[in-house]
C-alpha cells in the first residue's frame, strides 16, 4: 500500500487511545501513535463503527486529541531466524542489551531496535534442489547455530506447494540475503531468505500432526520426574503463594531440565529475578553439551514496572519463539512466570475497555485465552518425519494464595500436570514445596508406576497419623502407626525434599533416581519390628541422615558406593532384631 | 499565554471535567476556585472532555470556576538543595523555606533496563538482630514491613534509617499522622540525619489526591540523586493508604473493581513503585523500606498479597518484635557468606531451635509433661527473645553472632544443637 492509513485520537484512558479512521482497519493490526518524533506502539482492540481502540505498549503522557496514528496493516510480528538464541528480549523482541547500549539505564519511550543482527555471516550449506516441491517449514538449508543446525524453511506463511526456482550455493550471508528462489502453482515467484517474521498470536502449524506426549522430560528434580512428571510436548502449571519459592522452581527447571532449548518467559515479574538469569547463565555449564546455558536459552523479560500492554505480547513472543525451533525437530521448554500477571494484564484492558466483568473482574473470554495458549504445546511429527517438542509450563500466582481463584482455576483445566506448592511446606523449610498430596500429573512417571503408588499410599497414611497425633499425643499412639510416620516423614526428607542450590542435591539425574528410588522404597517396605517409638525416631533419624549424606555425594562415585553399602547393611542388621 | 477555561461540566469526587482542546494527555492544570488555587492532573481525554483529578480536592469548586492548563506534566526538582527540607504531597514547601525550583525532573519516569541492573551484592547494617543476622537487608533491596494499626513500625522505620549506611534518606509519608511526621522529623534532627535527609509528607489531614503522588516524587528524587553515584533509602509509609488512595479515584472514575473494591491494576501500579528499587552498574543504589498495615492483620488481602509478590521479602512486626516466621529477606544469600563464616550457622540453628521451643510452649500450655529436653528449650526461648528478638537491642552483626553462640551454651550440649563439628570447635565458647 502506497497511501498510508492515518487516523486520529479522539480518547487517551490509560494505555489506550480511542482513534477515528476514515478507511478500513484490522483487528489486532499494529498502530503507531505519532508524538512529534516519537512513535509509540499499539495495536487494535477492538472496533465499534470508525472508531478504534488500541492498547498502547508504552506510557501515553504526552498524547493529544488530534494527534495522528499511523496503522500498518501488519499484525503484532516478531522476527524469526539465526541468532536469536543467547538473546534476551522484551516482550515486543527488542534486544535489551542493545537498546542499553542505545539509550542507557532507562527504556526509552518509542525506541525500537531490530531482534536479529543484519549484519553478521552465516555459514549456510543448501539442501534443497532446484526443482523441489515444498511446503511451508520444510527444509531449504541450513547454517550451524551454536549447536544447533539452524534450519532455514520455507516460511510458514507460504501456502501450497512451492517449486525451487534456484537456491544460493554454500557460502557466508547475512539473514536477508535471498538464499532461495520459489514459485507456486499458479506462477507467483517469491524469495526465501533466513529471516521470516510471523504474527505472535496465531500458532505455527507447519507440521503434519499432533502426537500423544509420551516421553517424559527428565527435569532433574526428584518430586517432578518421580511422582508428578512432565512429558515431552506436555503442559504443567506451578501455582503457589509468594514465598513458596516458584521462581527457585522455575529457575531450578530452566537449568537442569533435559531440552535442547529453554524459553524463559519473566512475565510482569521482579526485575532482580532475571538480573540473577542474565548475570549468571552466560557462565554456567550446561553438562549436555559443555556450552554455556545462555546458548541453548532465549530469555524474554517483561518485567512489572515495564509497559502493562507488552506484558500480554511477551508470553505470545516467546511461545512462538518456542514453536520456531520445534520445527527444526528439537525439544523445546517454555518456561513462563507468572501468567497470573498476563492474565491481569487482560484484565486491566478489559477493564478500560468497559467490558462486562466476569469472576473477580477478569475478563470472560480469560479461560478460552489461557487454553488456546496452552494448546500450543505439544510433540508434533514434522513434515519430514522427524518430531519436536513444546513443552509449556506456567507459573500462576493466586491472589492470597487461593487456588480457587479464575487463573489458577482456568489453567487446570487444560494443563497436564499440577505442581501445586503449599506456604505449610514453604514455612516448614520443605522445598521444593509442591504438595506431595494435592499435586498430580497425567504423565507418566520414570519409575514403575506401582512403586510410586506404593510411596504416595506411605505419604497419605503417615499425613493421616500426623493428623491423628495432633489430637491424641505421642502416647497414644500405636507404634506400628508411629512407624508409618516416620516412614512418611523419612520419604519426604530423603526424596523430595532437594536443596536445588547444591551442586550434587540439585540435579538428580534418571538413572540415579531409579536406583535411589528403589532403595527408598526397600527402605519403606522394610518391616522393622519396634519395641518402642523412640527406637523408630532413633533408627529413621541414622536413615535419614546417611540417605541425606548420600544425595550429596557424587553420583556413582567411591563415596556413594561406600554410603550405599552401609545403607543396606543398616538396613538388614535392623529389619531382623529388635 | 495559554488558555483558560471557565465551563466545568462534572464534578463528582476529587476528578472535574471541563471542556478544552489540545490539551496534552498527563499535563497540569491550575484550578482556581474561593479556596484558593490548586495544581490538578488530566487523567483522561474523551473527545473535548477533559478529566482532571485535582490535589486538593473538589470541595469548594465551583461549574465557573477558572482552569488553566500549564502544558507541562508533573515535576520536582532533583536540586541538592532539597536536602533537610520537607514538602508536601503536591511538592511545596512545608517548613515555611522557599520552594526550589531548579533541575526540574519529570516524576514516574521509565523503567530500568534489566539489562543494566547488576546482582546486589553489598549488605546494609541496621544493628538489629532479627534483620542482620536472621534477615539481612541488602542495597537496592525492596522490603516492605507487614504491620497492623498500633505497632511502632514508624518507630522501627526510623531506626533503621538513622542506622542505616547509606547517603541519602528520603521519606515518603503518605496519611500520616502529624505526630508521626513529627516524630520523624524530630528523631533525624536529633540524630544529626536531617542534613542528608529529605521529606514528602502527606498527613491523614491533606487532601486524598496529594497522597498518589508522594512516592512518586520520592522516587524520582531519588533515581536522580542515585544517578549521581549516592546509596539512597527510601523510605514508605504507609503504603496502605496510597493504595486506598488509588481506590478512591478508580471508584471516582468508575472504574469496574476487581477484587475487594480495588482497580485491577493495584499490581502494576505497586510494581512500578517498588521495581524503582535498583543498582546501577556504575552508579549509586536506590533501597526501598516500606509499611504496609495489614487491614485486619490479613495477608491476603490485596494490598499485602499484592505487595508480597513484588518485594523481595517482608518483615511481620507483631507486638513490638520481628516475627522470625514468615520474615524473609530474600536477598539475604547474597551477602550473608561473606559477613562471618558462622553467619548461616548461627541464622539456621538458632531459628529451627526457637521453632522447636514454639512447639514445646504449645505442649506446654496443653498441660503435656515436660521433658529436660523441653526444658532447655524453655530457657532458650526466653533468651532468644530477650537477646535477639526485643527491638531494643542494638548491638553489631558480629556481636550479635557471639552473642548467640553464648546463649547456645548456656541452654544446650555442644552436640544437641546439630551443628557441623569443624564450626563448634571453632566458635562454641568455652565454660569459665
Amino acid at each position: 500500500m502506497s497511501e498510508k492509513n492515518i487516523g486520529s485520537i479522539v480518547g487517551v484512558n490509560g494505555n489506550m487511545l480511542t482513534v477515528k479512521f476514515e478507511t478500513s482497519v484490522t483487528q489486532n493490526e499494529v498502530a503507531y501513535a505519532i508524538m512529534g518524533d516519537i512513535r509509540l506502539k499499539s495495536e487494535v482492540i477492538r472496533v465499534r463503527g470508525q472508531l478504534a481502540d488500541l492498547q498502547v505498549y508504552e506510557d501515553t503522557r504526552g498524547l493529544k486529541v488530534g494527534d495522528a496514528v499511523e496503522f500498518t496493516n501488519e499484525l503484532l510480528s516478531i522476527e524469526l531466524g539465526p541468532g536469536l538464541l543467547a538473546q534476551v528480549y522484551d516482550g515486543l523482541q527488542n534486544p535489551l542489551n542493545k537498546l542499553a547500549e542505545k539509550s542507557g539505564f532507562f527504556l526509552k519511550r518509542g525506541l525500537y531496535m531490530e531482534a536479529l543482527d543484519y549484519e553478521r555471516l552465516w555459514q549456510f550449506t543448501p539442501s534443497a534442489k532446484i526443482g523441489d516441491r515444498l511446503s511451508a517449514g520444510d527444509k531449504v538449508g541450513s547454517v550451524p547455530e551454536g549447536i544447533f543446525e539452524h534450519l532455514i524453511m520455507l516460511p510458514f506463511g507460504f501456502k501450497g506447494k512451492w517449486e525451487v526456482v534456484s537456491v544460493a550455493p554454500a557460502g557466508s550471508y547475512n539473514i536477508t540475503f535471498p538464499v532461495a528462489k520459489v514459485k507456486n502453482e499458479i506462477g507467483e515467484q517469491q524469495t526465501v531468505t533466513m529471516v521470516q517474521k510471523w504474527p505472535v498470536k496465531i500458532p505455527i502449524t507447519a507440521y503434519k500432526e499432533k502426537l500423544i506426549p509420551e516421553k517424559p522430560l527428565i527435569t532433574q528434580q526428584r518430586i517432578i520426574d518421580t511422582f508428578f512428571p512432565v512429558s515431552k510436548g506436555g503442559t504443567f502449571c506451578t501455582p503457589g503463594p509468594f514465598g513458596a519459592g516458584k521462581t527457585v522452581l522455575q529457575h531450578a527447571l530452566s537449568r537442569y531440565a533435559e531440552a535442547d532449548v529453554v524459553v524463559v518467559a519473566a512475565c510482569g515479574e521482579r526485575a532482580g529475578e532475571v538480573v540473577e538469569v542474565l548475570r549468571e547463565f552466560p557462565h554456567l555449564e550446561d553438562p549436555k553439551t559443555g556450552r554455556t546455558l545462555m546458548e541453548r536459552s532465549v530469555i524474554i523479560c517483561n518485567t512489572s514496572s515495564m509497559p502493562v500492554a507488552a506484558r500480554e505480547a511477551s508470553v505470545y513472543t516467546a511461545i512462538t519463539i518456542t514453536e520456531y525451533y520445534r520445527q527444526m525437530g528439537l525439544d523445546c521448554v517454555l518456561l513462563a512466570d507468572s501468567t497470573s500477571r498476563w492474565a491481569q494484564a487482560l484484565r486491566e484492558m478489559s477493564g478500560r475497555l468497559e467490558e462486562i466483568p466476569g469472576e473477580e473482574a477478569f475478563p470472560a473470554y480469560l479461560e478460552s485465552l489461557i487454553a488456546g495458549f496452552y494448546e500450543r504445546a505439544g510433540l508434533v511429527k514434522l513434515n519430514n518425519g522427524k518430531t519436536g517438542s513444546v513443552t509449556i509450563g506456567g507459573a500462576v500466582s493466586p491472589a492470597g494464595g487461593n487456588f480457587e481463584e479464575p487463573v489458577t482455576q482456568a489453567t487446570l483445566k487444560v494443563v497436564g500436570a499440577f505442581l501445586g506448592l503449599s506456604r505449610d511446606r514453604a514455612n516448614a523449610r520443605r522445598f521444593p514445596a509442591i504438595h506431595p498430596l494435592d499435586s498430580w500429573s497425567h504423565y507418566a512417571s520414570i519409575v514403575d508406576e506401582e512403586l510410586v503408588d506404593f510411596a504416595r499410599e506411605i505419604l497419605r497414611r503417615g499425613n493421616e497419623v500426623n493428623q491423628m497425633m495432633k489430637v491424641i499425643g505421642e502416647e497414644g499412639t500405636h507404634v506400628d502407626d508411629f512407624q508409618i510416620y516416620m516412614k512418611s516423614e523419612f520419604l519426604d526428607a530423603v526424596y523430595l525434599q532437594q536443596n536445588t542450590f547444591d551442586k550434587v542435591d540439585g540435579a538428580t539425574n534418571e538413572e540415579r533416581q531409579k536406583h535411589v528410588f528403589g532403595k527408598v522404597v526397600l527402605v519403606l517396605k522394610t518391616k522393622f519390628p519396634f519395641n518402642h517409638k523412640d527406637e523408630a525416631r532413633h533408627l529413621f533419624n541414622e536413615l535419614r541422615q546417611m540417605f541425606i549424606d548420600w544425595n550429596y555425594t557424587a553420583w556413582n562415585s567411591n563415596g556413594f558406593k561406600e554410603i550405599e553399602g552401609s545403607i543396606d547393611s543398616k538396613v538388614k542388621e535392623r529389619s531382623k532384631h529388635a | 499565554m495559554r488558555k483558560v477555561y471557565h465551563k466545568i461540566i462534572q464534578i463528582a469526587g476529587n476528578v472535574i471535567t471541563v471542556e478544552a482542546d489540545n490539551i496534552i494527555y498527563g499535563e497540569l492544570a491550575e484550578v482556581t476556585s474561593r479556596r484558593g488555587t490548586s495544581l490538578a492532573q488530566v487523567i483522561r481525554l474523551q473527545g473535548q472532555k477533559v478529566f482532571l483529578q485535582v490535589f486538593a480536592g473538589s470541595r469548594g469548586v465551583s461549574t465557573g470556576d477558572e482552569v488553566r492548563f500549564l502544558g507541562k506534566p508533573m515535576q520536582v526538582s532533583s536540586s541538592e538543595d532539597l536536602l533537610g527540607r520537607v514538602f508536601t504531597g503536591a511538592g511545596d514547601p512545608k517548613d515555611g523555606r522557599p520552594s526550589i525550583k531548579d533541575k526540574l525532573i519529570e516524576i514516574g519516569g521509565p523503567s530500568v533496563n534489566p539489562a543494566k541492573r547488576i546482582i546486589p551484592r553489598r549488605m546494609i547494617r541496621t544493628g538489629i538482630p532479627m534483620i542482620d543476622i536472621f534477615n539481612s537487608l541488602v542495597e537496592s533491596q525492596k522490603l516492605p514491613i507487614f504491620s497492623v494499626a498500633g505497632e511502632p513500625y514508624n518507630k522501627l522505620l526510623a531506626r533503621i534509617a538513622m542506622q542505616a549506611e547509606v547517603d541519602v534518606i528520603i521519606l515518603g509519608g503518605m496519611g500520616l499522622k502529624n505526630d508521626d511526621y513529627l516524630f520523624f522529623r524530630n528523631t533525624l534532627d536529633e540524630q544529626g540525619s536531617l542534613s542528608r535527609s529529605i521529606m514528602f509528607v502527606h498527613t491523614a489531614a491533606d487532601p486524598v489526591v496529594e497522597c498518589l503522588l508522594v512516592p512518586d516524587m520520592a522516587l524520582a528524587v531519588a533515581e536522580s540523586y542515585a544517578l549521581n553515584h549516592k546509596r539512597v533509602l527510601v523510605l514508605l509509609s504507609d503504603m496502605t493508604n496510597f493504595a486506598d488512595a488509588m481506590k478512591e479515584i478508580a471508584i471516582t472514575m468508575e472504574q469496574i473493581p476487581s477484587n475487594r473494591g480495588y482497580p485491577g491494576d493495584l499490581y502494576s501500579q505497586l510494581a512500578s513503585r517498588y521495581e524503582k528499587a535498583v543498582d546501577f552498574e556504575g552508579a549509586g543504589s536506590i533501597t526501598i523500606l516500606a509499611v504496609t498495615t495489614m487491614p485486619g492483620d490479613d495477608v491476603t488481602h490485596p494490598i499485602p498479597d499484592n505487595t508480597g509478590y513484588i518485594t523481595e521479602g517482608q518483615f511481620y512486626l507483631r507486638r513490638g518484635r520481628i516475627e522470625p516466621f514468615g520474615s524473609l529477606s530474600r536477598l539475604k544469600q547474597l551477602v550473608n557468606d561473606k559477613t562471618r563464616k558462622d553467619h548461616r550457622v548461627i541464622m539456621d540453628t538458632m531459628i529451627r531451635l526457637y521453632a522447636d521451643f514454639r512447639e514445646t510452649r504449645e505442649k506446654q500450655s496443653m498441660g503435656f509433661k515436660m521433658s529436660s529436653w523441653d526444658e532447655k528449650l524453655l530457657k532458650y526461648g526466653l533468651l532468644f527473645e530477650k537477646r535477639m528478638m526485643d527491638l531494643s537491642v542494638n548491638i553489631p552483626l558480629e556481636e550479635g553472632l557471639t552473642l548467640g553462640w553464648k546463649t547456645l551454651a548456656e541452654c544446650f550440649d555442644k552436640t544437641e544443637t546439630g551443628v557441623k563439628s569443624d564450626i563448634i570447635k571453632e566458635f562454641w565458647p568455652e565454660k569459665q
